[in-house]
């Protein structure tokens, strides 16, 4: 098989060609190696692993040569540079994590190296998870695989999990791990032309996950398809006596939700959705969906979800007062930069000064600020009271309707560069994917069209808690409904 | 009070006491808690704050937490909350302290202090909570460099406040006692301040009486219950003297110079810190079953207090003695081992006198005795069926500690069996009067002093082994005539 | 919310993080745009709302008393920009 051609498989795909025998694992990963070789100059990639890659490769093979194949035997991912991966670099797209080997390993990662999956590499992201384009990152910004035709400038892949999202689009990888925070699987799915799913929170271990805001963070999976994704999320997910927010709920075979049928099927369309200057392209691809939906038996629902404008300050202020404090172990005592100076307090403040980042430094004061003396109640308390009423619009609502479509981000992806200097301008790209976050909800993103200048355009289904089964089903018929079958403009394998 | 040059001055003082809480493992962690461990060895990853670890919380410890509430009769608060403490410091690794600030496991309780003068005191304690330990540094190992050991990072400490109700150095000082023997017989502590597992700041202020609290300071670096008596003694006639000259008490954390006797204040300039304290978003509030605290509570040791009033009643002690027996749960243990259907006052004056005497001699605590209670009571059975006399008993008692042996052994060994037999006696009685018969002129003239002389040359010749009452008895009657 | 720079300097401060002069300006600017963005949560009436701490779905799990963790050394030191003796280092502090 040429090299195109085995890259251009899904993981399910893969999966049963495997099986079939029709190329081994240490092929698969020699293409791949060579997929995240080419696939350099879109930065999507901080520490490739290639030894490791046909190593694990190697006793993937043993095991399917043996008729004991494990559920993900010989399937080559990328993991997002947040997950700690043992005696593998982990620098959470930062300089302060410089030279950190975790000696131990993620439960996630762990769970899909037990279930056979093989590691291409750690994939590049925002710095601490925080921000939506991956231009933040100390190994500089990650490009996304597509760019405007005729349009040379490159452009972002979205976040925090833009390297994980490239790296599948631009099949040098053929899943991949990622967090999501306030949208950072979901925004750079959808700016990439894929799949992303942020499950319900507590479903993927926080354990191992570098920590930004531990009440808001969602390991999950980044794939091509839904039935790629669902897959993904069978092996990752699962209660950990590790995580004490780990939910003890059972793991379904989520791949046997995807059984097409959603007749009768309540889906809400939210009218605080349709904000204002929003694109006509997104709301018309939001009204195609309706459609798609309603054809497949559905029925659409108008449901009204007022705390909706508030869920991003919300956010914020939660997300940034529980980051600085998550943050203050870079310190520069145990591990990663140390930066000397004139004595302890120097040491900690030109080590933080140096290690840290723009962003992250504007959001660990931030933080700081809000929980500090005098502001705990006006900002914090009162965040997490606006909270408890978003999650009580999404209960309410759940009792109108089984699923909710919305747009996933408001505008395509955009060019490297343009947006970066105002944070705010940034922070509105998550303006649909952040309440899910808040109320732990599960949400996926499918490519549903392109946008006027030919960019991937995505839909967003979000879901009950625990119901990723309904998540899933909806989605796999958008996806078929969609049909996208556009690609990039970089792909791996094909020469361009 | 305390006279100051011009007036009298009330002190005030509230203890904070950090006890480490005894289980096998730490609060939020699987690494071991052992004391004296090679640095680093007993930390998890978790405890060393390192990326994408997360607390689980250990069921024991939040069980010596509640029956320590409990042994405080305090209230238990079914709901709590577990909160972030902020602040770098190298020997806490995450930058916070995981604590519990506005929901604590324990609310209001109390303590009861035996005043010397018999009196009781009762003592507030505003609360107790579960949080965590720091690290340790060592800056004494090299000029330049603090050495940091994690070992004790994360460890289970209960915080216990007292109220602001503590009037002396002296009273401060009973308290403790009686907090750490609290501690110790519930073994939820062992109250080992010299290893570090009893740890005690103060807040001392002085006012004159009648009026409001005067400015605090705290007094940080206590590591015994003296030091802890010294420091507030010190530290209310340093602010009494400021006050008298009519200056302002500034509010500070001072250390405590054991050297020289003295507080100091912090060299490092200190901003008042702020914690920034918000739930820890890692944990879930703590929620406990009623009946399982219940449980707990019926599962409590007798206490110190309940056994001191059970000694006097029961045993027929005095307040004194009682409240010495029960100081450690080990000595009534011992104690009542040895009262056991034998006279209480008599194994109280033997455990209290001979055996504490012995051990103080030796250097050696109650689980080192070398006697045992049960050889202690046998002993005591000797005289009380007058095999041995009281007297004698002292030298058995010193071939026991000596030997090991058992006081019956020791008795054959020696042929130290009382002499019981009028006959011998009175041949020994005879014997004396034979030898000393001027003196027994002199006794029937009236020189009743030499009575005793008669004694003891009975006793002498008798190798000490005769009874003495009928030798009293017998000698009695011969001088009579 | 305006912050002034003294603030911003005090929390910089408090967060450990070393601002040059020339940063604080900017920087000030900045963070009070943000503040004032999120200060639009005044608008919502939170009256007798519990805060929602946490979107997990049970209650806090607790662990057996045991020991199953440490005596780890050389992982828990592998990573010191500076040990020693089996210690970590820092520059000294003084009390």
């Amino acid at each position: 098989m040429s090299d195109p051609a085995l890259l251009a498989l899904n993981l399910a795909e893969a999966r049963a060609g495997l099986a079939r025998k029709a190329f081994s694992a240490r092929e698969l990963a020699t293409t791949y190696n060579d997929a995240v070789a080419e696939a350099k100059p879109l930065n999507a990639y901080i520490t490739p692993t290639p030894e490791r890659a046909l190593a694990m490769a190697d006793a993937a093979d043993q095991r399917l040569v043996r008729g004991e194949a494990l559920p993900l035997d010989g399937i080559p991912i990328a993991v997002k540079d947040l997950f700690c991966t043992k005696e593998v670099l982990t620098t959470a797209g930062s300089h302060i994590l410089e030279g950190f080997h975790p000696p131990y390993e993620s439960t996630v990662t762990d769970k899909l190296w037990r279930a056979g999956a093989v590691m291409l590499g750690k994939a590049n992201l925002d710095e601490f998870a925080m921000g939506s384009s991956s231009t933040t990152s100390w190994y500089g910004p990650v490009e996304n695989p597509w760019r405007r035709p005729g349009d040379n400038r490159p452009l972002v892949a979205g976040g925090s999990s833009g390297g994980s999202a490239a790296a599948v689009a631009a099949h040098a990888a053929l899943a991949a791990t990622g967090t999501d925070t306030g949208g950072s699987i979901r925004q750079p799915a959808s700016f990439c032309g894929i799949v992303g799913l942020k499950p319900t929170y507590g479903r993927c271990s926080r354990w191992g996950v570098v920590a930004f805001a531990s009440s808001l963070d969602h390991p999950g999976p980044i794939g091509r398809t839904v039935r790629d994704v669902a897959i993904m999320l069978g092996a990752m997910a699962g209660h950990d006596p590790k995580d004490s927010t780990s939910a003890p709920v059972p793991v379904t075979d989520f791949e046997k939700a995807l059984t097409g049928d959603i007749r009768g099927l309540r889906v809400g369309i939210p009218k605080e959705y349709r904000v204002d200057e929003m694109p006509r392209e997104i709301e018309a691809l939001w009204q195609r969906g309706v459609e798609w939906l309603r054809l497949a038996g559905a029925e659409p629902v108008d449901i009204s979800l007022p705390m909706t404008k508030y869920a991003l300050p919300t956010y914020y202020i939660i997300a940034l007062a529980e980051a600085s404090s998550n943050l203050a172990r870079y310190d520069g005592v145990r591990f990663g930069l140390r930066v000397e100076g004139d004595g302890l307090e120097e040491m900690y403040e030109l080590t933080r000064a140096a290690g840290f980042g723009a962003e992250v430094r504007r959001r660990v004061l931030i933080g700081t600020y809000v929980l500090s003396a005098g502001y705990y109640d006006a900002y914090y308390l009162k965040a997490q009271r606006v909270r408890a009423l978003i999650a009580r619009d999404f209960a309410a609502t759940f009792e109108q309707v089984d699923c909710i479509l919305t747009p996933t981000a408001p505008s395509a992806a955009f060019t490297i560069g343009e947006k970066t200097d105002d944070p705010i301008a940034m922070y509105l790209n998550d303006v649909f994917t952040v309440p899910a976050n808040l109320a732990g909800v599960p949400a996926i993103s499918i490519p549903a069209g392109l946008s006027d200048d030919g960019l991937p355009l995505g839909l967003q289904i979000t879901g009950r808690a625990f119901d990723e089964e309904t998540v899933l089903r909806v989605a796999g018929i958008l996806e078929n409904a969609a049909s996208f079958r556009h690609l990039p403009s970089f792909l791996a394998g094909a020469g361009g | 009070m305390i006279e100051g040059r011009t007036r009298e001055w009330e002190t005030v003082i509230g203890l904070e006491v950090h006890a480490q809480v005894i289980s096998k493992a730490k609060l939020f962690s699987g690494a071991a808690t052992d004391f004296g461990a090679e640095p680093n060895t007993e930390v998890s990853p978790v405890d060393a704050g390192f990326p994408g670890m997360l607390p689980v919380l250990n069921r024991f410890c939040v069980e010596q937490a509640v029956k320590t509430g409990l042994g405080l009769s305090a209230e238990i608060n079914l709901n709590s909350v577990f909160e972030r403490k902020n602040y770098f410091y190298p020997d806490l690794p995450a930058g916070y302290q995981i604590s519990q600030y506005q929901q604590p496991l324990v609310g209001y309780g109390r303590v009861s202090l035996d005043m010397p003068d018999g009196t009781t005191r009762e003592i507030g304690v505003t609360r107790l909570h579960l949080e965590q330990d720091a690290g340790k540094s060592l800056h004494d190992q090299h000029p330049t460099l603090t050495h940091l050991d994690l070992n004790r990072a994360g460890v289970a400490l209960m915080e216990i406040v007292s109220e602001p109700d503590l009037r002396s150095a002296e009273e401060a000082g009973i308290y403790l006692r009686k907090l750490r023997s609290i501690l110790r017989y519930l073994d939820t502590c062992d109250g080992n301040m010299e290893e570090g597992s009893l740890r005690c700041d103060c807040n001392v202020s002085v006012r004159r009486p009648g009026e409001p609290l005067g400015t605090r300071c705290e007094i940080k670096n206590l590591n015994s219950i003296r030091y802890v008596m010294q420091a507030i003694e010190y530290e209310a006639r340093r602010q009494i003297e400021i006050l008298e000259e009519g200056g302002r008490v500034e509010q500070q954390t001072r250390l405590f110079d054991s050297g020289r006797g003295i507080t100091r204040p912090m060299r490092s300039k200190e901003e008042p810190h702020d914690y920034r304290y918000f739930p820890d978003p890692d944990l879930l509030p703590l929620v406990l079953d009623p009946a399982w605290v219940e449980r707990l509570r019926g599962e409590l040791p007798e206490r110190p207090d309940a056994k001191k009033a059970r000694f006097v009643s029961d045993y027929g002690l005095s307040d004194d003695d009682a409240g010495v027996l029960v100081a450690e749960k080990e000595t009534a243990l011992y104690f009542e081992r040895v009262a056991q259907r034998r006279d209480p006052k008599v194994a109280a004056n033997w455990v209290m006198g001979d055996l504490f005497g012995v051990l103080n001699r030796l250097g050696v605590g109650l689980d080192q005795s070398p006697v045992a209670a049960e050889q202690l009571g046998a002993m005591i059975d000797l005289i009380a069926d007058g095999t041995i006399s009281g007297r004698l008993a002292k030298d058995v008692f010193a071939e026991m500690v000596a030997s090991g042996a058992d006081a019956a052994a020791i008795v054959e060994a020696k042929g130290l069996r009382q002499v019981t037999d009028a006959t011998v006696i009175e041949a020994a009685i005879d014997a004396v009067f034979a030898a000393q018969a001027d003196k027994v002129a002199e006794f029937r003239a009236g020189r009743d002093k030499l009575y005793g002389f008669f004694v003891g040359q009975i006793m002498r010749a008798t190798q000490g082994k005769a009874n003495p009452a009928l030798v009293n008895q017998l000698l009695n009657k011969k001088l009579a005539g | 919310m305006a912050l002034d720079k003294a603030t911003v300097a005090h929390i910089a401060a408090l967060a450990r993080i070393r601002l040059s002069e020339a940063e604080l300006e900017p920087l000030t600017n900045e963070l009070s745009r943000i503040l004032s963005w999120v200060e639009q949560l005044n608008e919502v009436d939170t009256t007798g709302v519990v805060p929602m701490a946490s979107a997990a779905a049970a209650s806090l799990p607790m662990r057996d008393d045991a020991v199953s963790d440490g005596g780890c050394r050389d992982a828990i030191l592998g990573n010191a920009p500076r040990a020693a003796r089996g210690f970590f280092t820092v520059p000294k502090v003084v009390e």
